[in-house]
């Protein structure tokens, strides 16, 4: 079977995000990346079906140069090899991605197969636009179900479960799918050492895909103002458990 | 010139309904449950031929996930861009909008080069306005006449929540922990004060990466969004994906070794100490005075 997945190298925002002068970027000169957490476990679930069924798992990512980092954390979970869609680190959005992501995914199949299932996180972390995987499960002709907390493969078909307000909803589609995957599905592996030592000479093919205008064009970020919040301190230690506890009762909730 | 809207007659429908008037009169309005059980693909064919029919300048949703997704569907299959949880938007050529990133994090201002707007808004963040009321699409004979294919992808069964404990959504407190609580076992005060009080336990995605507890328990962008009368954060620095799912929260009490931790400097109440001394002396508080 194959089966790929697709990430996004996103920054470690911690505490409080900065912007860069001209207020287009996270500044993120004293920041990690990592890829979306939904996608991670995208990532996870692509290796254990590779694990459990046999065959061949694909990483896939459109990005700066940098991003072959996040394909390179994604081969030390296990995936076999990366494709890199390489650009020159301006913003493209849900739309350019995913007919970008189209092409790479025709050309690999082309030569290798068809993938059994694609996997997606249901959003980025940091544009969030919920469309990606949507757009390149229609551009391909195949199922897509989204927001999915457990996946179950059922002979040539796979099992969904999408995360709804109360519970869940079963979704049972044919291969091949697009699979939309929230954080939760499963937890992700911690790489090991080996791991990242074989993921350092696995194949990366690179192409560079033209970037059109976007029609979803960025203009300028801004970090929203505070809500307000200015806080008022309690005390100290276990001193100020009855203050805590006066909070409580005026709040309603004791 | 007219403006479609896929409604579900929620809050955040209503929001959504609110920004769609600024794009043209009258409003119609396709239901979610026009197909039932959902089949997302369906209700995008629907939407498709509805605003051809009706010459739709621009169509609108809730920024919900059902609410993107089926708008995701529409913008796939009409080949158009799609500006997802909007928070303002000014109509024009092209429209200017407000949208939400990193879960409300940052906003962006964009424009969207479109010959429809598709867009979606993001809950809870319009004030809701009165106006003339949206006319209901007859939708049968479009259900009639669906493609099998855009059947394919339907609900088939329900999966009902697993326990009866506090659900975090709809809890009026929510005590939570973070990376200080320092171990699965930790949260034993935390869940002691929690039965106390009946409130859901929470925590932070360190947590959940961790394995001391399950996923259900996160709060925050890639968790639960959450909105109790009182937030009580034990030992969570506060990054901005926590911080995410606590826009609802009406208090927030930090506690926390560090008072310069990113949460201590966000919210309304805190108190400076070891989580480990101050919440066992908060729940021996409230058995005192009970």
């Amino acid at each position: 079977m194959r089966i790929s997945a697709c990430i996004k190298r996103v920054p470690i925002t911690g505490g409080r995000i900065l912007l860069t002068e001209d207020a287009r970027a996270i500044n993120t000169q004293h920041l990690g990346f990592t890829m979306s957490p939904h996608e991670e476990c995208g990532v996870e679930e692509a290796v254990r079906l590779i694990e459990a069924n046999k065959g061949d798992s694909v990483v896939l990512t459109l990005g700066p140069r940098e991003a072959v980092e996040q394909l390179r954390d994604a081969m030390a979970l296990g995936v076999d090899r990366g494709i890199h869609l390489q650009t020159d680190g301006r913003e493209w959005d849900g739309e350019a991605t995913a007919t970008a992501l189209v092409d790479a995914i025709r050309a690999d199949e082309a030569d290798h197969g068809r993938f059994d299932i694609i996997f997606f996180g249901n959003e980025s972390a940091d544009s969030g636009g919920f469309q990606v995987g949507i757009r390149v499960a229609y551009a391909l002709g195949r199922a897509c179900v989204t927001g999915l907390k457990k996946v179950t493969l059922q002979g040539a078909s796979v099992r969904c479960e999408q995360e709804v307000e109360a519970g869940r909803d079963v979704y049972v589609v044919p291969l091949p799918a697009v699979l939309t995957v929230k954080e939760g599905l499963n937890l992700p592996r911690y790489p090991s050492v080996p791991g990242r030592m074989r993921a350092r000479s696995k194949p990366v093919s690179v192409v560079t895909p033209i970037r059109p205008d976007p029609r979803l064009e960025l203009v300028s970020l801004a970090v929203p103002a505070g809500q307000g919040r200015r806080a008022e301190s309690l005390g100290s230690g276990a001193a100020a458990a009855p203050a805590v506890v006066e909070l409580l009762r005026k709040a309603g909730v004791l | 010139m007219s403006v479609l809207i896929l409604t579900d007659g929620s809050d955040a429908s209503r929001q959504a309904l609110t920004l769609a008037r600024r794009f043209g009169d009258p409003v119609h309005a396709v239901h979610m449950d026009a197909v039932a059980p959902f089949a997302p693909d369906s209700l995008a064919a629907i939407l498709q031929q509805v605003a051809d029919e009706l010459n739709a300048a621009a169509v609108f949703a809730a920024g919900t996930d059902r609410g993107n997704e089926v708008m995701a569907r529409l913008a796939a299959r009409a080949g158009l861009p799609l500006a997802a949880n909007c928070v303002a938007v000014t109509p024009g050529a092209p429209a200017a909008l407000t949208r939400l990133r990193w879960g409300g994090s940052l906003l962006e201002e964009a424009r969207l080069h479109s010959p429809r707007p598709l867009i979606t808004v993001a809950p809870h963040t319009v004030s809701i306005e009165e106006g003339p009321e949206p006319i209901d699409v007859d939708v049968a004979r479009f259900v009639e006449e669906l493609d099998e294919r855009d059947l394919l992808v339907r609900a088939s069964d329900h999966v009902a929540p697993q326990d009866g404990g506090v659900s975090l959504t709809t809890a009026k407190v929510i005590v939570s922990g973070g990376r200080g609580v320092g171990s699965k076992e930790g949260f034993a005060i935390i869940e002691e004060l929690a039965g106390l009080l009946g409130a859901a336990v929470g925590c932070s995605r360190a947590v959940t990466s961790a394995g001391w507890r399950p996923h259900s328990d996160q709060v925050g962008q890639t968790g639960t969004k959450v909105a109790p009368e009182v937030y009580i954060a034990c030992g969570i620095s506060g990054a901005t994906q926590h911080m995410a799912g606590l826009k609802g929260a009406k208090r927030i009490l930090a506690i926390n070794s560090d008072p310069q931790a990113p949460l201590m400097l966000n919210a309304d109440y805190t108190v400076t100490g070891d989580l480990k001394e101050v919440v066992p002396a908060i729940t021996a508080e409230i058995r005192k005075r009970t």
